[in-house]
C-alpha cells in the first residue's frame, strides 16, 4: 500500500497551502503560554484583594467604641515603608534589564537588592503590627481593624511569599544561569512583584491616606 | 451529636490529637454505622480486588501521575459519579424523611442529622458532582476540538484534579469522623460563627471548599490558557466550536468567581479561629457582607455550571440534525452577554434583604434581561432542527428533554425574579423546585447527552440503547414527579429545610415528590447498568471509524479513544465545523512522513501536595497544630522542589507513531 504523507499533492489546495493538515510539527516555543496564564492568575488575585478591599469599605467605619485611623496610623512610618516597596519595584526592574543583557551576576545582585527592600518593608509592617496590638488595637477589636489587619496582612504574606520565591529563583539561577527557563521565571516573578506594588499603592491610598481624612 | 469544645481534651492528648477524641466517631447513629460499615466493606474489597490483580502499580504510572488531558478528564467523570451516588443517597433519605414526618411523627432523622444531610446534598451536588463533570467533560472534549495535543499546563491539570479530589475527600471524611456543617450549603453567619457553630462541620465546610478551589481556579487558568494559544493554525475565534466558547466563557467566570469564594471563607475562617469581626452581630461586623459576598461568587457559579452544556447541546443538535448550527454568531454574542449579566444580579438572592426598591428593581431587571440572550439560544437549537434530518439518539433525546424542561425552569425563575413575587416565594418550595429544574433539566440532563455522546470517543464503542432509554424516561418522568410537587407546596408557602409538618393535607405531596425520587433512582440504576451492559457487549457496540455519529467537529476526526498525542498530524482549520468541512473537501487521512511529537511527562507531584493538602485541611480541622505546620511546610517544600525538576517533557518516537497510526489504518481498511 502506497503510504501518503501530508506533502503528498493531494494534500495541498491549488495555491500549495496545506489543506487538511501541516507537514511537519509547528513549533511552540517552550513556555509560550505561561505568561498568558500567569497574567490569569493574577487578575484571580487581584480580585481577592478587591473582595477585601470592599470588606475594608463596608467594615472600615465600624469602630466598635474602639480606636481609629487617626488614633492608630504613623503616617511618616508608612511613607517609609512605601518607600521600601516602591524601591525594591525600581531594583527589580534594573535586575530584568541586567537579565536582557545576559548578565547573570549584575542580576542577582539586583535581586538580593530586591530581596532586602522587600524584607525591609515586612520588618517594617511587622512592627507597626506589633505597635497596635500592644496598645490594645488587635484585629479581633473592632470590624474596622478585623478589616485592617486582614487586607494589610494579605498584602504582607504576598509580599513573604514574593521574599521566599526570589530566593528559590536565585539559587536556581546560580545553578542553571540564564537559561530560558529561569528568564520566564524571572519574568513572572517580575510580574507579581509590580502587582504588589500597585495593591500596595491601593492600600496606602485608600487605607491610610483617605484613613487619616475620616 | 454534642459539639466538642477544645476544652474536653487536656494535655498531652490534646497536644497530639487537638480536639479529636472518641466521641467523634457517630456510634450512637445506627444509619452513618450501617453505612461505613457498607463504605469500608465496599471500599475494601475494591483494594482488595486492585492489589490481587496488582494494579496498584499500573494505576499510579498511567492513571495518578498522568498529565494526559483525556485521562485526567476521565477521572473527573469518575469522581463526579461516585459523588453523585453519595448526593442523591442525601436526597432520597430527605425526601423519604418529609413525606413520613407528618401526624405528630418525628420521622426517622434527628434534626442534627437532617439537617447535616440537606447541607451535604447541596454542597456535595455542586461542589464534588456538578463541577467535576463540567471540568471532566470541558478537560476531555477542549483540547480535541481545537486540534491541540494537551492543555497548556498539564501538570497543572493533574493537580487540579487531585485538590478537588482532596476536598471530596474531606466531605466524605466528614460523614464518619466529627459532622459537617447544619447551615445550608453556603454557610451564612452569624449561624456558622464559632458563637453559634462551635463544632467541627464547618470547618469541614471551609476546607473541602477551600482546598478544592484551588483546583477549580487553577484548571479555569489553565483551560483559557488552552483556549488562546494552542489553538490549530486557521483556527480563529469565530470558527471555534460552540463547546470551546461556551467553554471559555466558563472558565473567564471561573477566574472571576473563584477568589470571591476564597476570600469570603478565608474571612470566615478568621471569624471562626482568630476571633475577628467580619461576620458577627457584634464589634462592628456585619452579617450580610457575607451574604453579598457569597453571592458574587455563587451567581457566576450557576453559570459557570450552565454554559459548557449549552455548548454540548448545540453540538449535539448540529451533530444530529447534520446541519450547521443555525446562527452561531448570535449563540457566541448571547453566550457573552449571558456571563456578563451573571455579574450583575446576584442580590436577587436576597431581594428581602431590604436594600430598598430602586436596587431591588436594578436586580430585578438585570435578571430578567438574562432570559432574553437565553431564550436567543433556545431559538437558534429550535431552528437548527427545523427541516433538519433530526435522529433521536440518546444525547438528541435528552437535548429535546432538556429544551423542555429548562425553559420551565427558567420562566419561574424569571417568576422569582420580581421583588414583590420574591418576598412571597423567598426560601420556599417554590424557589426548591426552581433550581432543580434549572440545574437537573440544564446541567444533568446536558451532562448525560455529553456522556451519552462523547463515550464513544473516549472508549470505542457505543452505549447501549435499551437501558439508555430506560434511563431517560424513568429519570424524565421522575423529575417531574419529584419537583412539580414543590411547586405546588412553594407556592402555598411551604419554606425549604424543615424537618417535620403540621398540616396533614401538605403530606400527599410530599409522598408524590418521594414517589418521583424513587423514580429517579431507578433511572440511575438504568444508567450504571446501561453501563455495565455497554462494557460487557463493548465488541458488539464498537466503533472502529473514530466517528460513529458523522460528527461535525476536530474530535471525530481522530480514532476512540484517541491516541496520546490526539493528531499525528497538526490539522488546519479553514471553516466552522473543521471535520464536516475536511470531509466535505474530500479528506484523505495521512498514513506516512509521520515525525516524533513533542509531549509532557507524567509526575507524581501532583498527587503528593494535594495529599499534604487534605492533611493540612483535616488538621485545620480538628486544631492538630503539629500537623498543620508539618504539612504546610510540607506543601511549600514540594512545591518549591518541583521547581528544581527542568526536564518535563519528551518525544514520542516516530516509529511509535507510525505503529499507531498503522494500525488505524489497518483498523479502517478492515472496516471497508
Amino acid at each position: 500500500m502506497a503510504t501518503a504523507s501530508p506533502i503528498d499533492p493531494a494534500f495541498l489546495d491549488q495555491d500549495g497551502n496545506p489543506l487538511f493538515h501541516l507537514d511537519h510539527e509547528p513549533h511552540h516555543p517552550e513556555g509560550s503560554s505561561t505568561a498568558l496564564g500567569f497574567w490569569i492568575y493574577l487578575m484571580s488575585d487581584c480580585l481577592i484583594f478587591a473582595c477585601l478591599f470592599a470588606t475594608y469599605g463596608v467594615l472600615g467605619g465600624n469602630y466598635a467604641a474602639g480606636p481609629g485611623p487617626r488614633d492608630l496610623f504613623d503616617l511618616p512610618l508608612v511613607a517609609l515603608n512605601t518607600a521600601m516597596l516602591l524601591f525594591s519595584s525600581i531594583t527589580y526592574g534594573f535586575a530584568m534589564l541586567a537579565m536582557e543583557k545576559n548578565r547573570a551576576g549584575a542580576t542577582q545582585g539586583w535581586l538580593a537588592i530586591t530581596g532586602l527592600f522587600g524584607l525591609a518593608f515586612l520588618s517594617i509592617e511587622l512592627y507597626e503590627f506589633s505597635h497596635l496590638i500592644h496598645e490594645g488595637a488587635t484585629p479581633m477589636r473592632s470590624g474596622f481593624l478585623s478589616a485592617f489587619f486582614t487586607l494589610v496582612g494579605t498584602h504582607g504574606l504576598h509580599v513573604t511569599f514574593g521574599c521566599i520565591w526570589l530566593v528559590t529563583l536565585m539559587v536556581q539561577i546560580a545553578r542553571k544561569g540564564l537559561i530560558p527557563a529561569n528568564q520566564r521565571r524571572l519574568m513572572c516573578l517580575s510580574m507579581f512583584w509590580h502587582f504588589l506594588d500597585v495593591v500596595w499603592i491601593g492600600v496606602f491610598t485608600f487605607v491610610y491616606l483617605m484613613g487619616m481624612l475620616r | 451529636m454534642a459539639p466538642h469544645p477544645a476544652s474536653e481534651n487536656s494535655g498531652i492528648w490534646k497536644l497530639i490529637f487537638g480536639r479529636l477524641d472518641w466521641s467523634a466517631l457517630p456510634l450512637h447513629e445506627p444509619i452513618v454505622v450501617g453505612t461505613f460499615a457498607m463504605v469500608a466493606l465496599g471500599g475494601l474489597a475494591v483494594f482488595g480486588l486492585i492489589t490481587r490483580y496488582r494494579l496498584w502499580g499500573y494505576l499510579w504510572t498511567e492513571w495518578f501521575t498522568t498529565v494526559d488531558h483525556k485521562r485526567i478528564g476521565i477521572m473527573y467523570m469518575i469522581l463526579g459519579l461516585v459523588m453523585f451516588v453519595r448526593g442523591f443517597a442525601d436526597a432520597v433519605m430527605m425526601r423519604i424523611q418529609q413525606a413520613m414526618a407528618f401526624n405528630g411523627s418525628e420521622g426517622y432523622l434527628n434534626a442534627h442529622h437532617y439537617d447535616q444531610i440537606f447541607t451535604a446534598h447541596g454542597v456535595i451536588m455542586i461542589f464534588f458532582v456538578a463541577m467535576p463533570m463540567i471540568t471532566g467533560i470541558m478537560n476531555y472534549i477542549v483540547p480535541l476540538q481545537i486540534g491541540a495535543r494537551d492543555v497548556s499546563f498539564p501538570f497543572l491539570n493533574n493537580f487540579s484534579f487531585w485538590m478537588t479530589t482532596s476536598g471530596a475527600v474531606i466531605v466524605m471524611m466528614s460523614l464518619f469522623v466529627g459532622e459537617f456543617a447544619r447551615s445550608g450549603w453556603l454557610a451564612y453567619p452569624p449561624l456558622t460563627g464559632i458563637a453559634y457553630s462551635p463544632g467541627v462541620g464547618v470547618d469541614y465546610y471551609i476546607w473541602a471548599l477551600q482546598i478544592a478551589g484551588v483546583g477549580t481556579l487553577l484548571s479555569g487558568v489553565n483551560l483559557i490558557a488552552t483556549i488562546v494559544k494552542m489553538r490549530a493554525p486557521g483556527m480563529t475565534m469565530m470558527k471555534l466550536p460552540i463547546f470551546v466558547w461556551t467553554s471559555l466563557l466558563a472558565n473567564v467566570l471561573i477566574v472571576a468567581a473563584f477568589p470571591v469564594l476564597t476570600a469570603v471563607l478565608a474571612l470566615l475562617s478568621l471569624d471562626r479561629y482568630v476571633g475577628t469581626a467580619f461576620f458577627t452581630n457584634d464589634f462592628g461586623g456585619n452579617p450580610m457582607m457575607y451574604v453579598n459576598l457569597i453571592w458574587i461568587w455563587g451567581h457566576p457559579e450557576v453559570y459557570i455550571l450552565i454554559l459548557p452544556l449549552f455548548g454540548v447541546f448545540s453540538e449535539v443538535v448540529s451533530t444530529f440534525c447534520s446541519k450547521r448550527l443555525f446562527g452561531y454568531s448570535s449563540m457566541v454574542y448571547a453566550t457573552v452577554v449571558i456571563a456578563i449579566l451573571s455579574y450583575l444580579v446576584w442580590l436577587h438572592h436576597f431581594f428581602t434583604m431590604g436594600s430598598g426598591a430602586s436596587v431591588n428593581s436594578f436586580f430585578g431587571i438585570t435578571t430578567m434581561v438574562i432570559s432574553i440572550p437565553t431564550g436567543a439560544k433556545l431559538f437558534n437549537w429550535l431552528f437548527t432542527m427545523y427541516r433538519g434530518r433530526i435522529r433521536f439518539e440518546l444525547p438528541m433525546m435528552w437535548t429535546v428533554a432538556f429544551m423542555l424542561t429548562f425553559t420551565i425552569g427558567g420562566m419561574t425563575g424569571v417568576l422569582l425574579a420580581v421583588p414583590p413575587a420574591d418576598f412571597v416565594l423567598h426560601n420556599s418550595l417554590f424557589l426548591i423546585a426552581h433550581f432543580h429544574n434549572v440545574i437537573i433539566g440544564g446541567v444533568l440532563f446536558g451532562m448525560f447527552a455529553a456522556i451519552n455522546y462523547w463515550w464513544p470517543k473516549a472508549f470505542g464503542f457505543k452505549l447501549d440503547r435499551t437501558w439508555g432509554v430506560r434511563s431517560f424516561w424513568l429519570w424524565v418522568v421522575g423529575f417531574w414527579f419529584a419537583f412539580m410537587p414543590l411547586y405546588i407546596l412553594g407556592l402555598m408557602g411551604v419554606t425549604r429545610r424543615l424537618r417535620v409538618f403540621d398540616d396533614p393535607s401538605l403530606q400527599i405531596w410530599f409522598i408524590i415528590a418521594a414517589f418521583g425520587a424513587f423514580l429517579i433512582a431507578c433511572g440511575i440504576a438504568c444508567m450504571f447498568i446501561q453501563f455495565g451492559v455497554s462494557i460487557w457487549k463493548r465488541n458488539e457496540l464498537r466503533d472502529t471509524t473514530g466517528d460513529p455519529w458523522n460528527g461535525r467537529t476536530l474530535e471525530w476526526s481522530t480514532s476512540s479513544p484517541p491516541p496520546d498525542y490526539n493528531f499525528a498530524f497538526t490539522p488546519v482549520i479553514h471553516d466552522n465545523d473543521a471535520w464536516a468541512d475536511m470531509k466535505k473537501r474530500g479528506y484523505q487521512r495521512p498514513t506516512g512522513g509521520f515525525e516524533p511529537i513533542h509531549m509532557p511527562s507524567n509526575t507524581g507531584t501532583g498527587i503528593i501536595l494535594a495529599g499534604l493538602a487534605t492533611a493540612f485541611g483535616v488538621a485545620m480541622i480538628w486544631y492538630i497544630w503539629w500537623l498543620a505546620g508539618l504539612s504546610f511546610f510540607g506543601l511549600l517544600a514540594v512545591a518549591i522542589g518541583h521547581t528544581f525538576n527542568y526536564k518535563r517533557d519528551f518525544h514520542i518516537p516516530r516509529d511509535v507513531v507510525e505503529r499507531t497510526e498503522g494500525e488505524r489504518t489497518r483498523l479502517l481498511a478492515a472496516q471497508g
